[in-house]
């Protein structure tokens, strides 16, 4: 039996998983690869049809078939994602060009091969081994599990390009090693490993290198004359390219008053992903050089403290730390996740950026942004919260998770504050208003929170046309701050969009919209009917939460009718897409499951290999794959912020459940040995009770119980995160191989059904998740979770189906 | 709203039966005449558009002489090969370089903000394929316009001249500073993507003349900013929606 090389493909599989979401990403943008790759992962449920269909003769051939599975993999693999992203597929264009979809859907198919041959090894080892179910499933979690960490460190040193190349490998070196252990002759196995090789390394560089989008901003930037890449680097966290633009150079400057007399120094622009555009500043410590900064409305806090010490969130390339040298910051911590962009400004292009940071005075510390003010001893009288870098935000446009902006997080920093300190947040200012806000909401309900029973005075909200500034105060704002603001807001054109006691005809003033939109939503907030406002509001603007923390899903069903009808009218920019994207994936993957599970039910059915329970195999299959995904996607947001950055929250999430998992797979067969027989419940029971304390357990412990140990040090903290996850995933790893097994037993013609129904509920239940989470939050997540696991239990123990034997 | 949103449902569906007529005939006819019926269709089109906007911005309709502009301009002439096709419908199409020729209706609100007839002089930055331009010129209005991408300027300025618009003048160039020889304007084109509105810009305005700014990315225009300068020299502000689109923020 190949073990190690089923171990090998997996992990295999898991690592083009990730790689193309990075890979694509690049090209496209985030939310397009999340839901090509999550079709694509329907593969997995093609596999079981597949199977299910030949299972017989593929079963002779073992050897021979599960090794050019393998070798499938490793060929298609790296040649698929050359393909697909040779499709002239424009994601801008969609919502004009259905003819679109069809190159979509080309993408799908061509991306979900690999998916499906490495299936496909899972699989048929499971038929050949029905004996020993447990083994091997152990063997494909471990490797998945050691994929899912393994990718994430070879992609802090390999181009995603070369990544590619070594997952082709891994397929050639798994028939390698499936020939070598099945007593073929070594030199088979050193051709199939040789052959890899020459493959992987025959593959041309142009193939494999992303070919970005035309539209994406780092596209644009490099065909004005004289624009060069002057560095490129790339993690696991992003592509970060830096240009150098001498012929016509970066004016990078949102929001710059027109008042300003001065714009923006010689500028590098920064792009992650190849998008997002931000900029390092030349900065020779003349002052005058970065008085453009002064004119933006980030500049408002300054003008209303004296020599701050300050804290600046997602610092980016240094923008906002220049702002806090120029209004002479008596201390600046800034804080930024990705060392690659903190590393620009601090290293590779100090001299450019007027070495910005002094140890011991302006001090840059590599974190993510919750987890540092957590950990932080210090206070502040300026926390400063960016939210128009483009770091940490991949999931601008589309539905990422953003802990930056909740409810919890501004409670954090409001504790964080000095008093009379100020919390200050940028962003951009969308119209109609949607995310300012939100953001203001969020501030009213974090002031509440912490017990202040007037929150109107101690916010302000300045704009211009391009971005708003928020402030909220440790103590009221008084009526010399109101009088700065004013002065500052007046000197710039910026409007005041609300302050303590201001006047609604003070609004709107310069740049004028029909109605003070801002400042109306802002006092109808404040006002005794909020809910009744945002009820009535035609986007979502009521407060993230960190069990719900999707802050830029403004969608609302209502407005969809509305939307939709003057779609051809110049309404397609204000359609929130992030949704609708996500729902579109999600009937996709339910349609397609359907195709993929119901065609081999009838299939089999006329052959009369399905005999009664096939329902309750499918319904206890159904429920674990949504189940297990429930769990472990819970259980990665839970630890985004107590493992302070959401890379290592996958990694660790992910390979320990997939590893512990694995564990349980593999000692299942000896729990359902020692219960059978006895008095007392079955190893399912046992199992699903076990997930059911726990996984309730940890929902309703672990927000109380992890932010004790935040400002551990990281191993302890990962040694930490494995303790909570080892015990439940371990018992989360047994009613897989447990039902599969009897299945062996009693229907051994449905198994690679169970195992193709098990992949698509996978997929299906990941964007579930997501939407889940969107509405009801992470905790409703969990306990869907629970009652999946009891539907499973009592699917499986009824006398209908199988299990009854026990 | 609702007998409106019919009539124009009614207009469209008009336009399209006509066009599909047209387009069968076509196939007997001459070419010029599919493309001049398919063109007023797009223009009638425009014009059931324009007659909804207004209730976040001051544009309520498109007028005649925009109108007229934007039934004359050849735009078949300015989409990419292969594309002409799909000319006269109104929205974006790619035109290579990562750029678009914008939805004919944003160019005719645009056009119309600028306020701009006969004898003006305007400025645009970000030629593109050259029609926004030409529809100026239509108009009677003396065009300078800056392309940052050359071989789009060349082939902007080439088609421009080969289509016999004179009066549309085509370079390629960095428009940070503007055109500063043959300043003041009396409007301003910025299509290209501006992340403020550059300062020399506003200076290059003549009293009571206009700015519009076309925010958003290439497919969509976000946002539409309206700058007009002030008898006084000082300048006025405003932020348009594309779209009448009421986000019901009063309490009242």
């Amino acid at each position: 039996m190949p073990l190690l090389a089923i171990s090998l493909v997996s992990a295999g599989a898991i690592a083009y998983e990730v790689l193309l979401i990075r890979l694509f990403s690049i090209v496209q943008w985030y939310h397009f690869a999340f839901m090509i790759i999550s079709i694509a992962l329907l593969g997995y449920g093609a596999s079981g049809t597949f199977l299910a269909v030949f299972r017989r003769p593929l079963v002779k051939r073992f050897d021979a078939a599960w090794q050019a599975f393998a070798v499938g993999f490793g060929a298609s693999a790296p040649l698929g994602f050359a393909l697909a992203q040779r499709l002239p597929f424009n994601s801008l264009a969609v919502a004009w060009e259905p003819s679109q979809f069809a190159f979509l859907g080309a993408m799908y198919v061509i991306l979900m091969v690999p998916f499906f041959f490495a299936a496909n090894c899972v699989g048929l080892a499971f038929v050949r081994f029905a004996e020993k179910v447990g083994r091997v499933y152990r063997s494909d979690l471990a490797g998945a599990g050691l994929g899912a960490a393994g990718i994430i460190a070879v992609l802090f040193a390999l181009a995603p390009a070369d990544a590619l190349r070594l997952i082709g490998f891994l397929g050639f070196l798994a028939a390698a090693v499936s020939a070598r252990g099945s007593g073929h002759r070594r030199r088979r196995a050193l051709a199939l490993a040789v052959l890899g090789a020459a493959f992987v390394a025959a593959l041309p560089g142009s193939w494999l290198a992303p070919r970005l989008s035309p539209y994406k901003g780092l596209s644009l930037a490099l065909r004005v004359p004289g624009a060069e890449i002057a560095r490129q680097s790339s993690s696991p966290l992003g592509m970060i390219s830096v240009v150098r633009s001498p012929t016509i150079p970066f004016r990078h400057a949102p929001g710059l008053s027109l008042n300003s007399r001065t714009g923006p120094p010689e500028q590098l622009g920064v792009f992650t992903d190849g998008d997002g555009m931000t900029v390092i500043n030349r900065y020779t410590g003349r002052r005058e050089d970065i008085s453009y900064l002064d004119f933006t409305t980030q500049a408002l806090p300054y003008h209303l403290s004296d020599g701050p010490r300050v804290l600046i969130l997602g610092a980016g390339a240094g923008a906002g730390v220049l702002l806090a040298r120029y209004h002479g910051a008596r201390h600046v911590d800034a804080v930024e996740m990705d060392p690659a962009v903190a590393r620009l400004a601090e290293r590779d292009f100090a001299d450019f950026a007027g070495r910005l940071y002094e140890p011991g005075h302006v001090q840059l510390h590599v974190a993510e942004a919750r987890a540092f003010v957590a950990a932080a001893g210090k206070r502040y009288d300026l926390i400063e919260v960016s939210a128009t870098g483009s770091s940490g935000s991949a999931g601008a446009g589309g539905l990422g998770a953003t802990y930056a902006y909740t409810l919890e997080a501004f409670v954090d920093y409001l504790r964080r504050l000095a008093p009379g300190g100020m919390v200050a947040v940028s962003g951009w200012a969308k119209l109609p208003p949607r995310g300012t806000l939100k953001l203001f909401a969020t501030a009213i309900a974090a002031l509440e929170r912490v017990g202040v029973a007037e929150p109107g005075r101690r916010l302000m909200l300045i704009r211009d046309w391009r971005t708003a500034t928020l402030l909220v105060k440790n103590g009221d704002f008084t009526e010399a701050d109101v009088g700065a603001a004013r002065i500052f807001a007046r000197r710039r054109s910026f409007d005041v969009a609300y302050y303590p006691g201001m006047a609604r005809d003070e609004a709107n003033r310069y740049n004028r919209l029909q109605a003070p939109y801002f400042h109306d939503g802002a006092v109808a907030l404040l006002g005794p009917a909020p809910s009744r406002f945002q009820a009535r509001y035609k986007f979502d603007v009521r407060p993230t939460s960190d069990d719900r923390p999707y802050f830029f899903d403004f969608f609302k069903w209502r407005t969809l009718p509305e939307f939709l009808a003057l779609r051809s009218k110049g309404a397609m920019p204000i359609v929130e897409w992030g949704y609708l994207v996500l729902l579109a994936t999600l009937v996709q993957a339910a349609v397609l499951s359907t195709v993929f599970v119901l065609l081999p039910l009838r299939v089999l059915r006329r052959r009369g290999a399905s005999g009664r329970g096939s329902g309750r195999v499918a319904l206890y299959f159904l429920c674990l794959g949504l189940a297990f995904l429930f769990v472990e996607i819970a259980f990665i947001q839970r630890l985004v912020l107590f493992l302070g950055h959401p890379l290592y929250a996958v990694a660790v999430v992910l390979a320990a459940f997939l590893f512990f998992a694995g564990l349980g797979a593999g000692f299942s067969p000896r729990l359902a040995a020692r219960l059978k027989g006895r008095r007392g419940p079955p190893a399912i029971a046992v199992a699903v009770t076990a997930i059911a304390i726990l996984a309730l357990a940890y929902a309703g412990a672990l927000p109380g119980v992890l932010p004790w140990m935040v400002s551990w040090p990281q191993a302890a903290k990962v040694v930490v995160a494995l303790g909570f996850i080892a015990p439940l995933a371990f018992c989360m790893g047994m009613p897989f191989p447990l039902g599969l097994s009897i299945l062996a037993e009693r229907l051994p013609g449905l198994m690679p059904w169970a195992w193709g129904i098990n992949g698509c509920a996978s997929v299906i239940s990941a964007l579930l998740a997501a939407l889940l989470a969107i509405h009801f939050g992470f905790a409703a997540v969990v306990v869907l979770a629970v009652a999946l696991y009891v539907v499973a239990a009592v699917a499986f123990l009824n006398p209908l189906g199988i299990g009854a034997e026990r | 709203m609702n007998s409106r949103g019919w009539k124009s449902h009614w207009t469209r569906l008009a336009a399209a039966v006509v066009v599909m007529v047209v387009a069968a005939a076509g196939a007997v006819g001459d070419e010029d005449g599919v493309l001049s019926v398919r063109r007023a269709a797009m223009v009638r089109v425009i014009q059931a558009h324009s007659a909804l906007v207004g209730a976040m911005g001051p544009a309520a309709e498109i007028s005649e002489p925009v109108l007229r502009a934007m039934g004359r301009v050849p735009r078949h002439q300015f989409v990419p090969s292969g594309l002409e096709g799909m000319a006269y419908a109104d929205r974006p199409l790619p035109i290579g370089h990562g750029q678009t020729i914008s939805q004919p209706y944003i160019v005719a609100l645009m056009t119309e903000l600028l306020g701009v007839g006969p004898g003006a002089v305007v400025l645009e930055i970000g030629t593109g394929s050259g029609y926004q331009a030409a529809v100026l010129a239509e108009l009677g209005v003396k065009v300078y316009t800056i392309e940052i991408v050359p071989p789009l300027a060349e082939a902007a300025a080439a088609r421009l001249a080969r289509l016999g618009y004179g009066t549309a003048e085509a370079r390629p160039g960095d428009g940070y500073y503007g055109w500063p020889g043959l300043a003041p304007f009396d409007g301003i084109v910025v299509t290209a993507a501006a992340s403020h509105v550059p300062p020399s810009l506003v200076q290059q305005l003549k009293p009571g003349g206009r700015m519009v700014i076309p925010v958003g990315s290439p497919f969509s225009v976000q946002q539409l900013v309206l700058i007009t300068k002030n008898a006084d020299g000082t300048v006025k502000t405003e932020q348009l929606l594309p779209v009448r689109f009421v986000p019901l923020t009063g309490g009242h």
